[in-house]
């Protein structure tokens, strides 16, 4: 079989968009969870602490800690996961603080984000870069 | 069921008032998530602890809802500050419908 120029141009967009799609996804999980949670408010950047390792070695078990002083509830997405959501913390009236730390999988490098809802009901985010050397999806 | 879940709290014996202080908290379990496939390429069912919360005599603390990407054995970390002495109550929902419940005392003072 002779590949005409046509039929290259053609595959070559085939594989292009099977390679990009994907990531695609993910990312439009990301969105929809943070539409989600923000609930038709405006996101702004800042006034939430994410910490998360530079580089984790294991993506099977990395600590993350979020900090969000004043906010009622918390979720952490992972953008580079098949399904986004990590965990969602709501604080009650007896929290000391609104902070808390948990460990989580990741599928590979990506970013995390934090977004954090404060008690007036706007919308914070902050996002951190986890370099991931062995990915923790089990695939 | 899953075997073997056995919770394990950290809390401190005794906490100033209006202070807050750190609680750890950490429950065997093997958190399948959904998306691991076995040998022969059938997926394996997702099995995972979906909700944890916190209270203190009656009050809430704090609640988590689990998804699948959090790691083995989940472990979480979080402040509380109370103004009496009492019990906290610590609670885990299994997607399988069990709980698992632990309980500490502390004294303010």
């Amino acid at each position: 079989m002779q590949f005409t120029r046509r039929d290259t141009l053609v595959m070559g967009a085939g594989a292009a968009v099977a390679t990009f799609m994907p990531l695609q996804v993910f990312a439009d999980a990301t969105e929809d969870a943070s539409a989600e949670f923000a609930m038709g408010e405006a996101i702004t950047d800042g006034g939430v602490e994410l910490t998360a390792p530079e580089i984790a070695e294991n993506g099977n078990t990395v600590p993350i800690s979020v900090n969000a002083p004043g906010a009622v509830a918390v979720l952490i997405l992972a953008t580079g996961n098949p399904a986004p959501k990590v965990i969602g913390f709501n604080f009650g009236p007896r929290a000391g603080g609104q902070t808390a730390s948990t460990r989580c999988r990741l599928a590979g490098t990506q970013d995390i984000v934090a977004l954090a809802k404060m008690a007036d009901g706007s919308v914070k985010r902050t996002s951190a870069t986890v370099k991931v050397t062995i990915g923790g999806c089990g695939g | 069921m899953a075997d073997n879940v056995k919770p394990r709290v950290r809390v401190p014996r005794s906490a100033v008032a209006g202070e807050a202080f750190e609680i750890k908290t950490l429950i065997s379990h093997k958190m399948e998530s959904g998306a691991r496939k076995d040998s022969d390429g059938n997926t394996i069912p997702r099995s995972i602890i979906h909700h944890f919360s916190c209270d203190f005599n009656g009050e809430n603390v704090i609640q988590a809802a689990l998804e699948g990407a959090i790691s083995t054995n989940p472990y979480i970390q979080f402040e509380a500050s109370i103004e009496e002495s009492g019990t906290f109550t610590f609670t885990w929902q299994d997607d399988d419908g069990s709980e698992y419940t632990d309980s500490k005392d502390i004294t303010v003072g």
